[in-house]
């Protein structure tokens, strides 16, 4: 097990020096380091000089992957690429292109992002497997039909118009929660009601509709038939044994998921004024400040790379016979 | 029920909050720069002027705007010197100018642990203090000190607009005008570099009271003088503007120690200044806070306004104490709709108007006037509005071989576009109105602006009953004829004329936008192709020159016709000096007044001047001229003293907030409606019933 | 005629779709799950409504460059444009509800007498044609009563058509309950088979629709008008083509490479496999947005750069929609290149291709005749299953401004439009509600069919039908 996990880890750092470059090269095909100063400079009465003074002291200076001016090693040491991927390893994401250190920013910020990501996934999840199980219940009769349809037609609806009806609805009209904000500690609950619910209701019709495929697939099996041969009630069938079966399927689908909830939700946390890594991602795009991004890129890899780690050792925990090799 | 709470269930704000004398308002991004020697967008400043001072400011009240003293005890002397630096009168023999600045005694800093002394009176906070590095804001530092202001500090924050570390924005403007200031960024410049090498540190301190600028100095510890070269009357605006605050050097010393760069704690971040507000919690990912500063030494209401500032009230509070506002919060608000709702929810005090939200908030009266709807009236709400001293234009490159240059084909061609492009109509459907056509360059409220039949651009607007009204397309395409391009057909190619419209909106939201501008140009049988970029792309297009149909605007540093003026002014051009001439305009009979008008004062041959310069400028049509926006600004009953003031920014101080018809209204305005709640509930409860009797009928059926 | 790049993917994509159709109906292996979509009404409903849109967006996927006597002439339009010039050429200057004769927002106008009022001005367009606005209630239900009549005129000689064509010796009665009732076919003992009536139904459905759209669309705006005047009902129809590109394309253009790599990961192992899923692990684990942010961006830097290389507005469009296409591929190719070489994996331990291998065929010769048409069916099932879900991811991209082009019509455009819309007092909905509607109906059908394709290809749950 331990070997696995070293070899795993080990294997990972090919694909962040390969996450590293591919994000490194967009972005400077993208944008020259003089256009980087020039965003972070202002808009009124910027100099060439100021520019050069600010990529001097940003190290943006040097060539970008090859220094033919150095001699050995140092033609690929000195230069913006390994100056900047380096200090990344060690998860030392250094200051921002506007001064601010990004580690602690993004350690202030992955909170809200969780308040919001950790809350939508429980409940979506507990809600989904709900009504997948009612539907599974009631299969083949108008219940199964309507919920399918309804199902359909949740998923057809473009998610933004769930933000946007939701707050119209809940926040503006009925009075009932903040429009948008963001508090601390405890107060935050009253900021975070709305979008959990908006983020459950968004996912229903896609995880309800998966999650009882799932469960149908299961009904179909055999140990199920002699389960209800036994006679065994509907009930005790549904939850006994199609439910506990699913549960590995079901679990896994959840741990690759989990790390990942840090990097929080791009548009829900922009649309409600949440400061977390989603609108900071999002606000790093938009004003090109090319350090916070690659932060957030190789966060992003690493937590999925730890994903997918996760999903392997939780295979072998729920089902014995899987052995990790 | 709700009432037993005491608050509204949507109140985004804590309970403790209730009743407190607090300012809410809204910010969008955070800000970049909370330096003053570097800020220099409206939005920092609207921080940054709370807690800054200058040693001048606008007159909060006075219209057209006036500079008045802040931090000086009366107006600068100017002093005109010539070459033998003995005083003179004539124009002509000025080499420097002298600006004497006098202060007013007893000024202090806000509590700030860059002023924190031992009992030695040595600075407390030194590199040998443990535990700089678990620092991570002000409140962190357990004590405070503060100080007087003195004539030193605003000599060194001078010093720092030239320091190499910090770029300032107008270093390359100063360094025109100010005498010694380039010569001082040299020695600076070298200092630091050598310091670098020796410290090894990416960014040590250096100290700048060891260097001298030659125009600058104190005279004595309330007294300072800046020098300048030849003639800039502009610079005394200058001296309104942040850039020229005070600053103890004790707070660069501070903020370079060990650690605390790392930490984000960097005068960029954390400010110090002795005005009327502190930062006290600055967290950019949810909101920034201002407090009273306790050292604050004391400034009264304005006595003095204009005529009908006595009926509106605005004058109540002549002469009492400033400020009246505790603690001012600003959320983080980054979309327009939620924060509009927020306002008329009441958890905002004060609102700008979106376009979309506009129909909802304003209607015209039956003869045109702006009023607010029934609906904001009943919410108490008012309304003001203000034409902007700010220019939207439609740009024509002057170095493009179809639309600019001075041949009689282009001119014909632009002013053709100028007609075609209907910005009354642009105005109506994308600002409501909220805006007029500019007649030229100069925005109404600036001086040289001229209103009624004078100020008609007689080349786009016939004048009717004295009024511009919009030449027909027909004589536009006439011009287009006359240019050669009979019905937009390039006689060249034989197709049609296109033409390409360089625009940094890249947004669905500005689909409507573009495709409005399309109608425009294929009125005259034009194609205009739409190329689109990021605003960095757009203003490397920009600097080379490659763009050819722009749009930009400009908003004035200071009320004085030189500053927009100088927009179109030749050695000004975007390509050949990088300066703010967008459109590369270049015309030496244009540049030859401007260079006369800039050194006069306000007067009747300054505005003749102005008159021929806008003549010509009519007539070349290097701008479709665009429109001046008008802002309109709706505040709550219970928000007092907001007489719009675009030259000003540290006006929070002069606001009064009445909190108990704050809280009452939030209260009343906000019930919570739980019917439908109650509703879902029913409905899924009701649909849950005959599937439970379909499953019964299952079991049963099983069972048999 | 001007041929964008995706028209020629579309159309090449017509062409492949027909060869492979008449390749399916010569094996019964293919013609068999085929068989059983087409028996089921759902899908064959659904597949009557995705056929109009496709119809639609086919003939918004013929360009020319319009003539000298043409009214647009010099502008590059397509066949649908054609067709629709009364609602493309119907502007009016800003907002309009649907079927109103007023425009939306107030305006200052010059009354007759000199003096100057706020009103509600007429619309340039919408209802023009009435003397008076009381008429406007009975214009409009005579013009619906006469599209129900066109409508069932056209469908009666549709099902009088297919009921010559197919009459078996049935008496008239009977023949045409067998085509539209289909309880008669029960109890006629028709056996089941293709569900004529609910094509039919749907077929009358589509057809009311259309002739509503003929008589009224040239009259009113039936869905309103925009910001700047256009008319909502051409917008969310130009918005088809946009919508089926983004949803077939981007599958399609990463499918070759998806297919190849999955295949050959799972068939070869060893250091290919390593490479191939370092690959996509490596791409897999870049979050989307980003990568597809950057690469728009890096497209517009492109474009900027090469400014001549596109004429007009439409190409440029039309590059980035493609672009988008790609890109989107690019970062939803490995899941399917995953299940691929899991699937691959099982295959190459089957006997018959262990035999192929013990008689020494070649590699490439087993990966064509055995893997690939073996796991052909998960390749159907992906692109049918993430059709719906890249429609909805196109609005979404809109959102953050990385998605098509600002002056391609597309539902995403519209909705993000409608966002602010929605602030207003009294809503702006009818944009709002057109883009929903119409991106709703493609969805759901999309995702029916799906649905039923899915139930017939999948071997695991042939077995639950």
């Amino acid at each position: 097990m331990t070997a696995y996990i070293i070899r795993r880890i080990l294997y990972a750092i090919p694909i962040l020096i390969g996450v590293n470059l591919i994000t490194f090269v967009l972005f400077f095909m993208v944008n020259s380091p003089d256009d980087m100063a020039r965003m972070h400079l202002g808009v009124k009465r910027v100099t060439p000089e100021s520019i050069e003074q600010w990529k001097v002291e940003r190290d943006y200076d040097k060539p970008l992957v090859f220094n033919v001016e150095e001699d050995g090693s140092d033609r690929f040491t000195q230069t913006i690429f390994y100056q900047k991927s380096l200090a990344l390893f060690a998860f030392d994401f250094g200051s921002s292109d506007s001064g601010r250190d990004i580690s602690y920013d993004i350690s202030q910020r992955m909170w809200p992002s969780l308040a919001i990501a950790l809350p939508v996934l429980i409940v979506g999840l507990l809600t989904n497997i709900s009504f997948a199980l009612l539907l599974v219940f009631f299969r083949a009769t108008y219940v199964d039909f309507m919920g399918v349809v309804l199902c359909v037609i949740m998923m057809s609806i473009s998610a933004l118009f769930y933000i946007i009806g939701g707050q119209f609805l809940v926040g503006k009209v009925l009075h009932l929660v903040p429009v948008s904000g963001f508090g601390e500690g405890i107060a935050a609950w009253k900021f975070l009601v709305l979008p959990v619910l908006i983020g459950v209701i968004g996912g229903i019709g896609g995880g309800t509709r998966f999650y009882r495929t799932l469960f149908l697939e299961e009904a179909h099996r055999d140990y199920v038939r002699s389960a209800r041969a036994k006679g065994l009630s509907e009930i005790k069938v549904l939850f006994g044994h199609i439910l506990k079966n699913a549960m590995i399927p079901i679990l896994t689908g959840v741990v690759v998921a989990l790390p990942l909830l840090f990097m929080g939700s791009l548009i829900t946390e922009s649309f409600f004024g949440i400061p977390g890594l989603g609108s900071y991602t999002i606000d790093a795009i938009n004003s090109q400040d090319f350090a916070i991004v690659r932060a957030m890129v190789f966060l992003g890899s690493v937590l999925y790379i730890l994903g997918l780690v996760l999903t392997d050792i939780s295979y072998t925990l729920v089902d014995p016979r899987v052995k990790l090799n | 029920m709700l009432s037993a709470c005491g608050q509204a269930w949507n109140n985004p704000y804590p309970q403790s909050q209730a009743g407190k004398n607090i300012y809410y308002s809204a910010f969008g991004e955070r800000p970049k720069h909370l330096d003053p020697a570097r800020s220099y967008s409206s939005n920092e400043w609207s921080f940054l002027s709370q807690i800054y001072e200058p040693p001048l400011q606008y007159h909060f009240l006075k219209r057209p705007y006036e500079l008045v003293p802040l931090m000086a005890s009366k107006m600068p002397e100017v002093v005109f010197l010539d070459a033998d630096m003995q005083p003179t009168d004539d124009p002509q023999q000025v080499a420097y100018t002298d600006y004497l600045i006098n202060l007013q005694q007893g000024a202090r800093y806000q509590p700030h642990p860059a002023l924190a002394t031992d009992a030695e009176g040595e600075a407390r906070y030194n590199a040998k203090w443990p535990g700089l590095e678990d620092v991570h804001t002000l409140a962190d530092f357990e004590h405070t000190g503060t100080r007087e202001v003195t004539a030193e500090d605003y000599v060194y924050q001078v010093k720092r607009l030239a320091s190499p570390e910090l770029h300032s924005p107008i270093a390359g403007l100063m360094k025109e005008h100010i005498v010694g200031f380039e010569a001082f960024q040299k020695s600076v410049s070298q200092a630091y570099e050598k310091l670098k090498q020796k410290t090894g540190e990416k960014h040590p301190w250096l100290d700048l009271n060891g260097y001298q600028m030659e125009g600058v100095s104190a005279l004595d510890r309330y007294n300072y003088r800046i020098r300048l070269e030849g003639l800039y009357p502009q610079f005394i605006y200058w001296l309104a503007m942040n850039f020229f605050s005070p600053m103890p050097w004790e707070a660069e010393r501070f903020y370079h120690l060990p650690g605390l760069k790392e930490n984000n704690i960097t005068l960029d971040w954390f400010p110090i200044g002795s005005g009327p507000y502190m930062l006290t919690e600055n967290n950019p990912n949810l909101r920034m806070i201002l407090q009273k500063n306790p050292e604050f030494r004391g400034e009264t209401y304005p006595v003095e306004g204009e005529e009908s500032d006595k009926a509106s009230g605005i004058l109540d509070d002549a002469g009492r104490d400033l400020p009246f506002i505790d603690t001012a919060i600003y959320s983080l608000e980054k979309e327009s709709i939620p924060r509009w709702n927020k306002f008329l929810q009441g958890f905002y005090d004060l609102s700008g108007i979106g376009s979309d939200s506009f129909d909802q908030a304003v209607q015209f009266g039956g003869s045109g006037e702006v009023q607010l709807t029934e609906e904001m009236r009943q919410q108490g709400i008012e309304l003001q509005t203000s034409s902007a001293t700010s220019i939207f234009y439609f740009g024509f490159n002057m170095k493009d071989p179809v639309v600019g240059g001075d041949s009689q084909r282009a001119r014909l061609l632009r002013q053709a576009i100028s007609i075609a492009v209907d910005y009354e109509e642009f105005i109506s459907i994308f600002r409501n109105g909220r805006g007029v056509p500019a007649q030229g360059p100069l925005p109404p409220g600036i001086f040289g602006h001229r209103e009624g039949s004078e100020g008609i651009n007689k080349v786009v607007f016939r004048e009717v009953d004295g009024r511009p009204v919009r030449r027909s397309i027909d004589e536009a395409k006439a011009l287009l004829a006359q240019a050669g391009y009979e019905n937009g057909i390039d006689p060249d190619t034989g197709s049609r004329l296109t033409l390409y419209y360089d625009s940094t909106a890249t947004g669905p939201d500005d689909k409507a936008l573009l495709n409005w501008y399309r109608k425009q140009f294929q009125k005259l049988g034009i194609e205009l192709v739409i190329r689109a970029s990021d605003y960095n792309r757009f203003q490397d297009k920009m600097a080379k020159g490659t763009a050819q149909l722009f749009t930009w605007g400009w908003n004035a540093d200071y009320p004085d016709p030189e500053n927009f003026l100088f927009l179109l002014y030749g050695p000004n051009s975007r390509v050949d000096h990088h300066g703010e001439n967008a459109a590369n305009y270049n015309n030496p009979e244009f540049d030859a007044l401007f260079d006369r008008m800039k050194y006069l004062p306000s007067g009747e041959e300054r505005q003749q001047i102005i008159d021929q310069m806008v003549e010509i400028l009519h007539k070349d049509a290097p701008w479709v001229w665009g429109f001046i926006p008008v802002d309109y600004v709706l505040r709550h009953q219970w928000y007092h003293n907001t007489k719009p003031n675009l030259m000003a920014n540290n006006t929070l101080k002069y606001r009064r907030i009445d909190t108990s018809l704050r809280d009452q209204k939030r209260v009343e305005w906000n019930p919570p409606i739980l019917w439908p709640l109650l509703l879902i509930a029913v409905i899924f409860i009701v649909t849950l019933v005959p599937a439970i009797m379909l499953y019964r009928r299952h079991e049963r059926s099983r069972a048999r | 005629m001007v041929w964008l790049w995706t028209d020629i993917l579309i159309w090449l994509l017509v062409v492949l779709c027909i060869i492979g159709g008449y390749y399916s109906s010569k094996h019964p292996h293919l013609r068999e799950p085929w068989k059983r979509v087409a028996q089921s009404s759902v899908a064959v409903a659904s597949g009557t409504f995705l056929a109009a849109f496709i119809i639609v967006g086919l003939l918004d996927s013929l360009h020319f460059k319009a003539g000298e006597n043409d009214p647009d002439h010099g502008e590059v339009i397509s066949a649908l444009d054609v067709v629709m010039r009364p609602l493309r050429k119907n502007q009016e200057k800003t907002y309009s509800a649907p079927f109103a004769l007023h425009l939306f927002a107030k305006e200052t106008v010059e009354m007759p007498d000199g003096s100057q009022q706020r009103i509600y001005p007429r619309l340039k367009h919408g209802g023009a044609h009435l003397e008076s606005e009381e008429e406007r209630a009975a214009d409009i239900y005579q013009n619906v009563i006469s599209a129900l009549l066109m409508a069932l005129i056209t469908w009666m000689i549709l099902v009088a058509m297919v009921g010559l064509w197919r009459s078996e010796g049935r008496t008239f009665k009977e023949t045409i309950s067998v085509w539209i009732c289909v309880r008669c076919r029960v109890q006629l003992g028709v056996s089941k088979g293709f569900p004529w009536p609910t094509l039919l139904w749907t077929a009358m459905l589509l057809l009311i629709l259309l002739f509503l759209m003929i008589t009224l669309g040239g009259k009113y705006h039936i869905l309103g008008t925009d910001k700047v005047g256009e008319d909502v009902l051409y917008q969310a129809l130009k918005s088809i083509r946009t919508g089926l590109v983004i949803g077939t394309l981007t599958t399609m253009v990463m499918l070759p490479a998806a297919i190849l790599l999955g295949v050959m990961a799972g068939y070869f192992r060893g250091w290919i496999d390593d490479v191939i899923q370092y690959l996509y692990t490596t791409l897999n684990s870049i979050p989307g947005v980003l990568l597809i942010a950057a690469s728009v961006l890096m497209l517009q830097v492109y474009m900027d750069n090469h400014a001549d290389e596109f004429a007009s507005v439409i190409e440029r469009a039309d590059l980035r929609l493609l672009f988008l296409c790609i890109i989107l591929g690019i970062t939803s190719w490995t899941g399917l290149c995953r299940l691929l070489r899991g699937e691959a994996m099982k295959i190459r331990e089957l006997d018959y291709v262990q035999a192929s291998q013990a008689f020494g065929v070649s590699h490439m010769r087993i990966l064509m005749r055995h893997l690939v048409p073996n796991v052909m069916h998960i390749v159907l099932i992906t692109i049918v299953l993430d059709f719906s879900g890249l429609v909805l991811a196109e609005a979404v991209l809109s959102y953050i401004n990385i998605g098509v082009d600002p002056t391609t019509q597309s539902w995403g455009n519209m909705i993000n439009s409608a966002r602010l819309e929605m602030a207003r007092e009294p809503v702006v909905w009818w944009s709002l509600s057109a883009a929903l509607i119409f991106m709703f109906t493609l969805v759901l059908s999309a995702n029916l069919l799906s649905d039923r394709v899915r139930d017939a290809f999948d071997p695991k749950l042939r077995g639950i039908q």
